[in-house]
């Protein structure tokens, strides 16, 4: 149950990360880059924000500005943005209410721009949550339609269809990522990499998926009421959505609940190499991409590895639903090797 | 048992074909081609690409294209890379070990620490220690294998005792045999433990959940009635039935690893097959990339052959079942 509250807060976070978040993703402050998290004192009856400069006797260090204390407001305006998309919104949970325009108020510090990490990890919570979703339901229709035309008909589709998904799962799965990357991604926009990474993500994951749905299709379509409905006469797509795919349906969900962690590293991953979501856009991946320079290493800039801290809360949140669904749902159905996760390595 | 494995050698070969058509169409689409770089750099005359071309059958149809690349890999030419200026095949005996190593050092490790401690898990189950360790099981398998690699080199940054990447030290050619062994060994341990902690957890699961399956099975309770000694019952009897899916897994593990050899590869800066096909794909340079594509396939391949020879080896109902067939 922790897991469902854990899940509940971070896609809460992800859906109104426009009110949440006290900057822009892309507002730079270069003067403070690499500014560690600031802390909040309680001065004059309300909570404000101590402002750093830049130390000049330790680069990459920062020293406190002695009574720069600036008052935080709550809910005041900031930068406009939509609320879910299409409520135009300007007030904001936490702004700094001060006249230079140069203080900031940096939650979880920020990276080599001055960007705040806090506002990034928010818009890219809603890239990399959602890409789970939407890539999960293309998986699952596709795994569904050609596992269970599979299991159903047997014969020559069967085996072709088998053979074709034998062939997609001997790729390692990250050979295939890259590939499919770069053979889509000049037919897209940059901004429209969202959509390419997913389809992506789909198109690698529902190999595995299919090949199990149709054991369990193959199983079900020997069962007496499919029978039944053959001789009455319904037609192939009926009896697909009317009696296979309610029994499968506790299954599905397992193993849909069990795969979004893949998603999201599969994302996470392509980011993280530079072939995923691009700048200016943010996504846990990517940040941690910035994350990897020396610099960070050298001065122990903790806060840039917060996306991987939050990729491993997310991820560790799913694997737990997971198993709690799967212990609800058929507790004979055990991890096995090969099953709906990879047993052992896998992403 | 040798016309198994002929069988199983005969049926890899039309999947081979299939992957590198696969990957074939897939690098064609992409814009550019192994000449891209060169059309763009002016100090290569227009003769010579025009010649290039020709050799490498460019202005061709796909399927001429095709029939051109396997013509040349029968004879095991695989073309030759545009970035690094050597042919493709010396570039892959350079890689090929070492991803190699990495792997079965990965595997090694991730073994030789899930058996025991799933075995002890599942002797002492709901204890202290099952709760603990199967929650750093959670722990090791939720946490994505690039930021793992990310916090490593991280570590070694930090505290000096590991080599922050790359497989060999600067003054290796200079050192001795022994010192060589020990500079590569040094070199292997966080990659190793990078790759193998996410191995470790799932296979410590599965071990601890299949090996309490079979303790509550009837052998079991005749065996101790019999009087055999817990020992060797759990040793002699309950390990091998309880390993027979974990050897399963180990064709499906080699697929992971491949694909977290990639990650961690390219932040540790570890050269190896993995960090070939990134650069290669990221120059457009087609056949490193088919190449390597083609051999991480055939390592698979091999390694789920392997996986079952083994369990036929470890279980001997497969291999009576393999006779009667």
């Amino acid at each position: 149950m922790g897991a469902l509250v854990v899940l509940g807060i971070l896609y809460f976070c992800a859906i109104f990360a426009g009110f949440l978040a006290p900057y822009e993703v892309s507002t730079q402050n270069l003067d403070k880059s690499f500014h560690p998290p600031t802390y909040i004192t309680w001065k004059n009856g309300g909570f404000c924000v101590q402002q750093f400069e830049p130390d000049m006797e330790n680069p990459g260090k920062y020293i406190k500005i002695e009574d720069s204390c600036v008052p935080v407001r709550f809910f005041a305006k900031g930068h406009p943005y939509r609320l879910l998309g299409f409520i135009p919104m300007e007030r904001h949970l936490v702004q700094v209410a001060s006249d230079s325009p140069e203080d900031r108020i940096y939650i979880l510090g920020s990276d080599s721009m001055g960007r705040d990490i806090f506002s990034r990890l928010l818009y890219g919570a809603q890239i990399s949550l959602s890409i789970g979703f939407i890539g999960i339901t293309i998986t699952m229709v596709l795994g569904f339609l050609v596992g269970g035309l599979s299991g159903y008909f047997g014969g020559k589709f069967d085996f072709m269809s088998m053979r074709f998904v034998e062939l997609l799962m001997a790729i390692p799965g990250l050979y295939l990522l890259l590939a499919l990357r770069s053979a889509l991604a000049p037919y897209f926009e940059s901004s429209q990499m969202y959509l390419v990474i997913v389809v992506i993500l789909s198109l690698v994951g529902w190999a595995g998926t299919a090949r199990i749905i149709r054991g369990l299709s193959l199983s079900i379509a020997q069962q007496q009421f499919v029978l039944a409905a053959q001789s009455m006469g319904q037609s192939t797509f009926k009896i697909l959505i009317k009696h296979i795919l309610p029994n499968l349906i506790s299954y599905l969900l397992v193993a849909a609940t069990l795969s979004i962690p893949a998603y999201i590293l599969g994302e996470a991953a392509l980011s993280f190499l530079g072939l995923g979501i691009q700048e200016p856009s943010a996504s846990w991946g990517l940040m941690l991409k910035q994350a990897q320079e020396m610099r960070v290493f050298m001065l122990n800039y903790w806060w840039m590895f917060m996306p991987g801290v939050l990729i491993f809360v997310t991820v560790i949140a799913f694997n737990v639903l997971g198993d709690a669904l799967r212990d609800i749902v058929d507790p004979r159905m055990k991890v096995n090797g090969g099953g709906i996760r990879k047993g052992g390595f896998g992403q | 048992m040798f016309k198994y494995i002929f069988r199983r050698l005969f049926t890899i070969i039309p999947m081979l074909l299939g992957i590198s058509f696969l990957v074939f169409i897939l690098m064609y689409l992409a814009p550019g081609d192994v000449l891209s770089e060169a059309r763009a750099s002016r100090d290569i005359s227009k003769e010579y690409i025009i010649e290039m071309e020709k050799l490498y059958g460019l202005n061709e149809p796909w399927y001429v294209q095709y029939g051109l690349w396997l013509k040349n890999v029968v004879t095991l030419n695989f073309g030759e890379s545009w970035t690094y200026k050597m042919p493709v095949f010396d570039l892959l005996k350079q890689r090929v070990p070492a991803t190699l190593t990495l792997a079965i050092c990965a595997l090694t490790f991730a073994w030789a620490i899930a058996i025991p401690l799933g075995v002890l898990a599942a002797i002492k189950k709901d204890s202290i220690f099952d709760r603990l360790s199967a929650m750093l099981a959670y722990a090791a398998l939720s946490i994505p294998e690039f930021f793992l690699a990310l916090l490593a080199v991280f570590f070694a940054a930090r505290t000096g005792w590991f080599p922050i990447g790359g497989r060999t030290s600067i003054t290796y050619s200079f050192m001795s045999g022994w010192e060589q062994f020990f500079d590569l060994a040094h070199h292997l341990i966080l990659p190793t433990f990078v790759l193998g902690i996410g191995g470790v957890a799932g296979m410590m699961r599965i071990m601890r959940s299949n090996f309490l399956d079979h303790i509550r099975s009837e052998y079991v309770t005749t065996a101790r009635a019999k009087g055999v000694p817990e020992g060797r019952i759990m040793f002699k009897h309950v390990f091998r039935n309880a390993i027979n899916p974990l050897i399963t897994s180990l064709g499906f593990a080699f697929s992971g690893l491949l694909s977290g050899a990639l990650l961690v590869e390219n932040v540790m800066n570890y050269p190896g097959l993995g960090l070939l096909v990134y650069d290669s794909f990221m120059k457009q340079d087609q056949y490193v990339v088919m190449a390597a594509v083609l051999v991480g396939c055939v390592m698979l391949m091999l390694g789920n052959l392997f996986a079952d020879l083994l369990l036929a080896w470890v279980d001997p109902r497969i291999r009576v079942k393999a006779k009667e067939s």
